[in-house]
């Protein structure tokens, strides 16, 4: 059976013609799926009885309870949810005064092996659905509250691109969700081709991971270097008119001794020339056996008030979740899938 | 940018070298560096993937060794393919390269691809590597490594066992060698649970971080 949710208005149209429904049951079905809130077929209620029925036969809602929910002591949530392939995936909530942060998955675990994350240490286990992608979103309990949507935990979103860009669509689109596209932010560690696609088919915010100005530096640190290099990123970035609206900015984790010093800050400032973008520091939360070490916040505000200085925006990053490893890089279902993998409770 | 660069080249073979994994060539037309990835496609505009090249600098044929993802959308039509069919690829790119320091290779499945275009293009010198594989017919290279690298050629096969081979997999064999040599730069090149496990695994062995070079296939 497949799921309803997470599909396009055009894949509906395709759902409806398959079913031989009227040409406007798409909206409607659109209607009842992003807009309002169902827990079956059976209550989309001005479709017809056969409708529901014939859409029942074959397709499911697609929208799934989460599994569990951890609180931290700062109000910062994380959210258990599995998925269709049987493996999880952890989603944090960040409350902060007005602003309603969700900081959704895209894959179970990531293949892109990066020194300081805790996904990349189970491996990649898969890609999840534009359904699964949003399902993280509206299924929450504080669904009716988000202002902002950042996709920034497990998984390299730009390695699942097209449900990404389906997810995004369904969220911007009138006959979707609704949501201005300068609410959300995607993230990437720099997938060139795929950026420059996303860059072309959506009007979100892009966000970078950056974390050393230095070629040799960030190729110990991001293997994607070897293949993706940052100076041809910042080539490519450089290349599209982002306008007023649309925002690009760096992610910026700080290790102490590593990536901290004055000589970062000279060689970030001059990288990033004729670049308007802002970037977010981001204090390293240690993970498990790490051989880097989290920078002074002395050294982080200094590192932050040099580079503001250099005329480029730059503020910390709040550290939130951290009790319940809900905080950046730390978000991992490795222990789950281990003991689903070895039937061991 | 480079890698949105086509050209179109015809496949002269498509071979089925070990169960589910496959060698294709074509005529080489470019120059590359031994260690670098090309996008390959099989329609201009579908979807493409990167691979590391599997022959040398100065070969006539450019190689590529790949593994069939039965849930892909490349793999399982790529494999379809055969002589005289065509597939699109980008320009070469990446810095995964041969480098005179000594040095071990460390290699999981067909991420011994790179190390072997650096073989075949005569940059090898002073180099250790290690491949691990499931099965013992997997070991693609065997006789050309094997005659140019004697010891310094070791075999990690977790599925069977054979004389000369070592029984496990790359990271226990790691795990249980007497000792490292904590000078070596280390090269990883593989899926990314093999070289996030054996990097993490180096680094708990003594080595610093910034003497491991790692390639992973995404």
């Amino acid at each position: 059976m497949e799921p309803l949710f997470g599909k396009t208005l055009e894949e509906l149209q395709q759902v409806a013609g398959a079913l031989e429904l009227p040409g406007f049951s798409a909206r409607q079905m659109a209607d009842w799926l992003y807009k309002k809130k169902i827990g079956s077929i059976d209550e989309m209620s001005n479709l017809s009885k056969d409708a529901r029925a014939a859409l029942n036969a074959k397709y499911t809602l697609g929208m799934a309870p989460y599994r569990n929910v951890q609180t931290s002591t700062d109000g910062t949530k994380k959210y258990l949810f599995n998925t269709t392939v049987g493996k999880f995936v952890e989603t944090a909530y960040i409350p902060d005064k007005d602003r309603h942060t969700v900081c959704v998955s895209t894959q179970v675990g990531c293949k892109m092996g990066c020194l300081f994350c805790m996904t990349g240490k189970q491996g990649f286990q898969g890609n999840l659905t534009a359904g699964e992608i949003l399902n993280q979103l509206r299924s929450i309990d504080e669904w009716e509250q988000v202002t902002n949507i950042v996709y920034m935990g497990m998984g390299e979103p730009l390695d699942n691109l097209e449900a990404v860009l389906k997810s995004l669509e369904i969220l911007t689109s009138a006959w979707g969700f609704a949501m201005s596209p300068r609410r959300i932010t995607v993230s990437t560690i720099g997938i060139i081709p795929a950026m420059k696609e996303f860059l072309e088919k959506s009007e979100a915010h892009l966000a970078v991971s950056l974390h050393s100005p230095f070629e040799s530096e960030r190729k110990m640190l991001m293997p994607i270097q070897q293949v993706y290099p940052l100076e041809e990123v910042l080539q490519e970035i450089r290349s599209w008119d982002f306008g007023r609206q649309r925002r690009v900015s760096f992610e910026y984790i700080m290790f102490r001794d590593l990536n901290d010093t004055p000589k970062h800050v000279k060689e970030l400032a001059r990288i990033l020339k004729g670049i308007r973008c802002r970037i977010n520091l981001i204090r390293f939360h240690p993970i498990p056996d790490t051989p880097l070490d989290t920078s002074t916040n002395e050294r982080i505000n200094a590192f932050r008030e040099a580079l503001n200085d250099q005329g480029i925006v730059t503020t910390v990053r709040a550290s939130r979740g951290e009790d319940i490893y809900a905080a950046c890089g730390l978000l991992s279902t490795k222990e789950l899938v281990k003991k689903q993998e070895t039937g061991k409770p | 940018m480079h890698q949105h660069i086509l050209s179109e080249q015809t496949l002269t073979f498509s071979e089925e070298i070990a169960e589910g994994v496959y060698l294709l060539g074509f005529s080489r037309d470019f120059s590359f560096r031994a260690g670098q990835v090309i996008g390959i496609g099989i329609e201009k505009d579908g979807p493409r993937r990167l691979y590391s090249i599997c022959s040398g600098e100065t070969e006539e044929e450019v190689r590529i060794l790949y593994n069939v993802i039965d849930e892909g959308y490349l793999t399982p039509r790529l494999s379809d393919l055969g002589q005289g069919d065509t597939i699109w690829i980008t320009e070469p790119r990446g810095e995964f390269l041969y480098d005179p320091a000594r040095a071990i290779y460390i290699a999981s499945g067909t991420g011994i691809a790179p190390f072997y275009s650096m073989f075949r293009s005569g940059q090898f010198g002073n180099k250790v590597l290690i491949h691990g594989e499931r099965y013992l017919e997997r070991f693609y290279f065997y006789n050309e490594f094997s005659d140019a690298l004697g010891d310094d050629y070791l075999r990690c096969c977790s599925g069977e066992e054979a004389r000369d081979v070592y029984h496990g997999r790359v990271t226990d064999y790691l795990r249980n060698a007497a000792t490292l040599p904590e000078d070596f730069k280390y090269y990883l090149c593989g899926r990314a649970e093999m070289v996030v496990e054996t990097r993490d695994l180096l680094i708990e062995r003594g080595i610093p971080f910034n003497q491991i070079i790692s390639e992973i296939y995404f």
